[in-house]
């Protein structure tokens, strides 16, 4: 490695971590203004420019809040764990690549780039997991214990999901990933991208990510670990000051770092709605097309990529806002019993595909989906009433 | 010389977390150390050009396993092993053996590598394409029997932890 890569190395880093704390702000703000809209309110708006600086006044009044630890508390944990829910956020955008310059973009741009992801969101359960332990608060316990179980069931539907990114096009290289979906739609229309998404493989892929990244995130309606109503604030009940913010953008930045993937492996990465390699070939000539070619090749891209990610984002606030949260046991089943069969079978699929053509893949998904409605989704559901006091207790094998 | 370095520092930190494992008094610091362990050799995996087994490392043991382990050191709020009986049979013995034993065998691997003339490792070996070749032509028999084994350990779990109806 000579010294002008490791130059551009730090360069790539400070504009990865440079995007991701410098958009925090914005990205709080749009989530109270969208949510008080969603609820016919108006939401922070007197601080700034439409409420803008309202994130920075929050900021500098938590970091002069005083720092309280609870009596008991394993201090050297309890320190660690918001360092912990940080650090994984922070790294996990490294082989996201948000341009077509390599030099620039991603960070690294290995090999593995997608088992790097899983890599770093699997390590994301430990900060909660432990801020929940060491605070020595049963309804921080709780909420920890839930956010790892949360974390370890919708991991694997997760990795199913991102499975037909990496067998559709070959690699765990994320910018090979982007380069498969800049070719033409279905093979057949040339103004278009071929983007994962708009493949029957990459559609249901698509749909149970983008399930699995709002349960991974902890957001409603998997917002479990730190359900108000039952558990105060979950894992973060005993934490304030700049602790309490270290958790709070943790959890941002791991929802940024996901929705680029999501972005990076269905929805076409960096690339154009609309395939503007024609104009790339116009561009030769100079001048206006030249002027064109250059906006559409080089700059736009990070354009789209922002606009895909807060898009996505919008999504995420579009259901928190609409949603009830799950019960734990629906939220179970919902993991284990319908997202990993079904990325199960999408992948089976896809290899048909792979190896049949379409003809028989497509067969293959109408009689899945037949067979899904006369079985499962034939049975009525499930109608029972309950005494909620009973139902409110741990579960026990009935005594016959 | 930068890629030693950073190899040593890994080794020490590795070393240090594996002698606190085993010699921290609380559990959960126990298995926190272990996590600590398994993170730096995946980083010491991936200065080797094996950045496969790296990720694999990372994604297996360091975020699902020890997660599981720490699930349940604190479901079941584990105190400090002052109480337990110590063994008087044995198992000491036969654990100073094994474990001596196994140390002796990679040291002496270890020091077979430093041989001039030694096989050297192609730089690729550690890229999932060559893996995954690997396991599913040479390797694809004891791949099946593996999977035969993990789909076993699955359905015993399923029948321990399902639902007793009358």
């Amino acid at each position: 490695m000579t010294l002008a890569d490791f130059g551009w190395a730090i360069v790539r880093i400070a504009i990865m971590l440079g995007f991701l704390l410098g958009v925090l702000p914005v990205v709080i703000w749009t989530e109270r203004r969208v949510l008080a809209w969603f609820q016919n309110r108006i939401g922070p708006n007197r601080l700034g420019p439409f409420g803008l600086l309202q994130p920075m006044a929050d900021a500098a009044k938590l970091f002069f809040k005083e720092e309280i630890v609870p009596a008991n508390a394993d201090r050297l944990i309890w320190a660690l764990a918001p360092a912990l829910s940080l650090f994984p956020a922070l790294v996990a955008a490294a082989t996201i690549p948000w341009g077509p310059n390599r030099l620039l973009t991603p960070v690294a741009d290995v090999d593995i780039g997608l088992l790097y992801f899983l890599a770093m969101s699997s390590l994301a359960a430990y900060g909660v997991l432990l801020a929940g332990w060491s605070s020595n608060n049963k309804y921080s316990l709780l909420g920890g214990l839930r956010a790892s179980a949360q974390v370890i069931s919708y991991e694997l539907g997760m990795g199913l999901a991102l499975a037909t990114a990496v067998l559709a096009s070959g690699s765990f290289r994320m910018t090979t990933i982007v380069e498969m979906q800049a070719e033409p739609l279905w093979g057949v229309v040339p103004f278009l991208h071929n983007w994962l998404i708009f493949t029957p493989w990459g559609l249901v892929g698509g749909a149970l990510f983008f399930i699995c990244m709002l349960a991974e995130t902890n957001r409603a309606p998997f917002d479990l670990p730190e359900a108000e109503s039952e558990l105060v604030a979950g894992y973060q009940t005993e934490y304030s000051s700049m602790k309490f913010a270290a958790f709070f953008m943790g959890e941002y930045i791991a929802i940024l770092a996901i929705c680029g993937i999501m972005t990076t492996c269905f929805l076409g990465g960096y690339l154009a709605p609309i395939n503007f390699s024609p104009i790339q070939a116009l561009g030769e000539q100079g001048g206006f097309w030249g002027v064109l070619a250059t906006l559409t090749g080089a700059l736009m891209p990070p354009f789209w990529f922002v606009l895909k990610l807060f898009g996505l984002f919008f999504g995420f606030l579009w259901i928190r806002a609409t949603l009830l949260r799950l019960r734990y046991d629906q939220l179970m089943n919902l993991g284990w019993r319908f997202l990993i069969p079904v990325g199960l079978v999408n992948l089976a699929l896809l290899t048909v595909y792979m190896i049949w053509g379409w003809v028989p893949s497509l067969i293959g998904y109408a009689v899945a989906i037949a067979l899904y409605f006369a079985t499962v989704g034939a049975r009525k559901p499930e109608r029972r009433t309950v005494a909620l006091a009973r139902e409110a207790q741990p579960y026990r094998p009935k005594e016959a | 010389m930068g890629e030693r370095l950073l190899f040593f520092v890994l080794a020490i930190v590795a070393i240090l977390s594996a002698g606190g494992v085993v010699f921290s008094r609380n559990p959960v610091r126990s298995a926190l150390l272990l996590v600590l362990n398994f993170f730096t050799l995946a980083l010491i995996y991936f200065t080797l050009s094996a950045q496969f087994i790296g990720a694999l490392q990372v994604i297996v043991y360091a975020g699902a396993i020890m997660v599981l382990f720490l699930f349940v050191i604190m479901l079941l709020n584990l105190g400090s092993p002052d109480a337990m009986p110590s063994e008087r049979d044995l198992k000491r013995p036969l654990a100073y053996l094994i474990g001596f034993g196994i140390l002796a065998t990679l040291v002496a691997q270890s020091l077979a590598l430093m041989i001039p003339g030694a096989p050297q490792a192609s730089p690729d070996v550690g890229t999932a394409r060559v893996i995954g070749l690997a396991l599913f032509t040479q390797w694809a028999y004891p791949l099946l029997l593996m999977g035969a084994l993990l789909t076993v350990g699955v359905i015993g779990s399923i029948l321990l932890a399902r639902r007793r109806v009358s």
